[in-house]
C-alpha cells in the first residue's frame, strides 16, 4: 500500500482547499447563512412548527444536507478533472499507486472539505436557532458516510466528463432538484399523497431523513433504511469505480 | 533492462499505434527513437509507462512484468512527457514534494534542492509555475521526473521548443545521467541529436520498428560516402575510361561523382584525380559527402512506406 502516495494527492488537494478557501468554504456557508435568513427568519416564523420543532430548527439537518451533497460532487469532480484536462493526470498514472489509493487521495480530500463545511454550517446554524442533537455518533456517521459517498459520486463524474458542461450538467439537472424535492425544507407528510410515494424514489429523501432523526428523533422514514440506503448508494457508486479501473474507462486508452 | 516482446496497441477505433514491437533496451545506454510524427513514439512510451493499455504483447521493467508488478516497474522510470502538462498554482517546490510522495519516498530535502538547482531552478522554487518561462516548465517536467531518482528515464521529445542553450544544458544533463548508470530513452524530431548523443539508434515508422542499431553500424552500413568533382566546362557524355573507374555523370553535366565501395576502405583518390585530367578534364573543385542519419532515416521510412 502506497500510503505516501495517498498522502501526497490528499495533501495536493487540501493545499488547493486553502488556496481557494474563499471559494470553496466561504461561499458555500454564506448560501447557508442566506438560505437561515429567508427560509428559517422571514418565510420560518410565519411556518407552524413541523413535527413539534420550529421550522428553523427543523430545516438545519437539511440545509447542512444540501450543502454537503453539492460541495462533495464539486470538489470531487474538478479534483480529477481538471488533471484530465489540463493533462497532468499522467504523473499519477505512470506513478506506483493503484486506482483504489488515487481514488482514496483524491475522495478522501474531497470528503474532509465538504466535511468541515458541514461543521461550520451546523456551527453557523447554532446562531440563528437553538439546535439540540439527539444522537451526536450517528449524526456524525450520516455525515461521513454521506460526504464519502457523494465525493465518490462526484469523481465518477469527473471522469466521466469531457468538458466543462458535462462536469456541471449532473449537478445541477440531477443533484440539485433531487436534494430540493428531497425533503431539505419539509416532510414528506406535508406533501399530497401522490407526490409522497413519488418522492419514495428519490435517494435523498432517505439519507435527509435519517440526518434529521440524529438531530430530532423525527424522520419520513425508518432510520435503518436510510442507513441501507447510503450504505447501498456508496456500493454502486464503489462497484462503479471498480469498472473504471478494470477498463481503464476515460483515463487510459 | 527493458524487455517488449510482440508489444501491440490497438485503439477502439481500429487504429493499430503499435504493431509487433519488439525490442531489448540494455542497462545504462542511451536509445534514441526516431520516427515520423504518429508514428508510434509516444504510444510506446505510454504502453510501457502504464498510461496506455496495451492489447498484446509483454514488457518488462529491470525484470518485473509492466501490468503484474507494476508498483515495481513504475518505481524504476521517470516520465518526461511530450506535452507542457504542469500545475498552474503549485510552486516547484512543493510540486517535486508531491511527486516524490507520489512514488512512496520519504521527503527529501536535500534531494529536491539539488535537482532544483541542477536544473536552474532553484531561484523561482516559491514562484507560481504558471509565471515561468516555456525552458522552465520543461525542466520542472525533467526535475519531477528526476526526483524519486528513476533507473530508466524516458524523454518525450525533450528538446521540442527550447533554444540552443537550454538543449545543450539538456544533453549535458543526459550525459551526467548516463554516467550514473541510468538507462535513458528519448524520442527526437531532431535528427543531429539523436547522432549526437544516442548509443543505439531505433526507428519507429507506421507502428512498426523498421530497425535498432548501434548508431556507428547503422551509419556506416547505410550510409554512403561519394567524390564529386566539378568540372571546368559542361559535358555531354561522360568519357569511357572514367566510367570503367566507376564515375557517373551529374545530372548538370558540370560535375562527375564516384560512390565509394562500402566494402573497399581503401580509395585511391589520387589515382582517380589523375584520370580525370588524363581524359582531358579540367577540375574545378572537388568535395566528399557522407549522408547523415536523416537521410538514412528518409530512406528507410521511405521504403517501407
Amino acid at each position: 500500500m502506497n500510503l505516501r502516495g495517498i498522502w501526497a494527492i490528499y495533501s495536493f488537494e487540501m493545499s488547493r482547499t486553502k488556496r481557494t478557501i474563499t471559494q470553496s468554504v466561504v461561499s458555500p456557508v454564506l448560501s447557508t447563512v442566506l438560505y437561515f435568513v429567508v427560509f428559517g427568519g422571514a418565510i420560518g416564523s410565519r411556518i407552524e412548527s413541523v413535527g413539534g420543532i420550529s421550522y428553523g430548527a427543523f430545516i438545519v439537518p437539511g440545509l447542512i444536507m444540501l450543502s454537503i451533497m453539492t460541495q462533495s460532487l464539486s470538489n470531487a469532480s474538478f479534483g480529477i478533472y481538471f488533471p484530465r484536462f489540463s493533462g497532468t493526470i499522467y504523473e499519477v498514472l505512470s506513478s506506483p499507486m493503484s486506482f483504489w489509493e488515487a481514488t482514496a487521495g483524491y475522495v478522501g480530500a474531497a470528503a474532509t472539505k465538504s466535511l468541515l463545511i458541514g461543521l461550520i454550517t451546523l456551527a453557523t446554524a447554532g446562531f440563528f436557532v437553538p439546535i439540540e442533537i439527539a444522537h451526536p455518533l450517528w449524526m456524525f456517521a450520516f455525515l461521513i458516510l454521506t460526504t464519502i459517498t457523494f465525493s465518490l459520486f462526484g469523481f465518477l463524474i469527473g471522469i466521466w466528463a469531457d468538458g466543462f458542461e458535462k462536469l456541471q450538467l449532473i449537478p445541477l439537472l440531477v443533484v440539485t432538484p433531487m436534494v430540493f424535492l428531497g425533503g431539505a425544507f419539509y416532510s414528506i407528510d406535508m406533501l399530497p399523497s401522490a407526490w409522497q410515494t413519488v418522492t419514495m424514489f428519490n435517494p435523498v429523501v432517505y439519507l435527509i431523513s435519517g440526518f434529521r432523526w440524529s438531530f430530532y428523533e423525527i424522520s419520513d422514514v425508518s432510520v435503518g433504511v436510510s442507513l441501507a440506503m447510503v450504505t447501498l448508494f456508496m456500493g454502486i457508486c464503489l462497484a462503479l469505480i471498480a469498472w473504471i479501473f478494470k477498463t481503464g474507462y476515460r483515463l487510459k486508452q | 533492462m527493458i524487455e517488449i516482446n510482440n508489444l501491440g496497441k490497438q485503439y477502439a477505433n481500429g487504429f493499430v499505434a503499435l504493431d509487433n514491437i519488439t525490442l531489448s533496451i540494455k542497462k545504462g545506454e542511451i536509445l534514441a527513437l526516431l520516427g515520423p510524427n504518429g508514428a508510434g513514439k509516444t504510444t510506446l512510451i505510454s504502453a510501457i509507462c502504464g498510461i496506455v493499455n496495451p492489447t498484446s504483447g509483454t514488457v518488462t521493467v529491470g525484470g518485473f512484468d509492466i501490468i503484474k508488478n507494476y508498483r515495481q516497474t513504475r518505481s524504476l522510470i521517470g516520465l518526461v512527457p511530450q506535452e507542457l502538462t504542469t500545475d498552474a498554482f503549485e510552486t516547484p517546490w512543493n510540486n517535486l514534494t508531491f511527486s516524490r510522495g507520489l512514488f512512496g519516498l520519504p521527503k527529501n530535502t536535500q534531494i529536491v534542492e539539488k535537482i532544483l538547482r541542477d536544473l536552474s531552478l532553484w531561484d523561482k522554487k516559491d514562484d507560481r509555475i504558471m509565471t515561468l518561462s516555456g525552458g522552465m516548465k520543461r525542466r520542472l517536467l525533467i526535475a519531477k521526473a528526476l526526483v524519486h531518482e528513476p533507473q530508466v528515464l524516458f524523454l518525450d521529445e525533450p528538446t521540442a521548443g527550447v533554444d540552443v542553450g537550454l538543449r545543450q544544458d539538456m544533453w549535458r544533463m543526459v550525459d551526467e545521467l548516463r554516467n550514473q548508470g541510468v538507462t535513458i530513452v528519448l524520442t527526437t524530431h531532431y535528427i543531429e541529436e539523436a547522432e549526437a548523443i544516442a548509443d543505439r539508434i531505433g526507428v519507429i515508422s507506421g507502428g512498426k520498428l523498421l530497425l535498432v542499431e548501434d548508431k556507428a553500424s547503422l551509419m556506416s552500413r547505410m550510409g554512403q560516402k561519394q567524390l564529386k568533382v566539378e568540372l571546368m566546362q559542361s559535358l555531354d557524355t561522360i568519357p569511357d575510361e572514367l566510367v570503367e573507374k566507376g564515375f557517373v555523370l551529374a545530372e548538370d553535366h558540370l560535375s562527375i561523382v564516384y560512390h565509394y565501395d562500402k566494402d573497399m576502405p581503401e580509395v585511391d583518390i589520387a589515382g582517380l584525380l589523375q584520370s580525370v585530367s588524363s581524359a582531358g578534364l579540367g577540375v574545378k573543385d572537388i568535395h566528399t559527402q557522407q549522408s547523415s542519419l536523416e537521410e538514412i532515416f528518409v530512406d528507410l521510412v521511405e521504403d517501407a512506406a
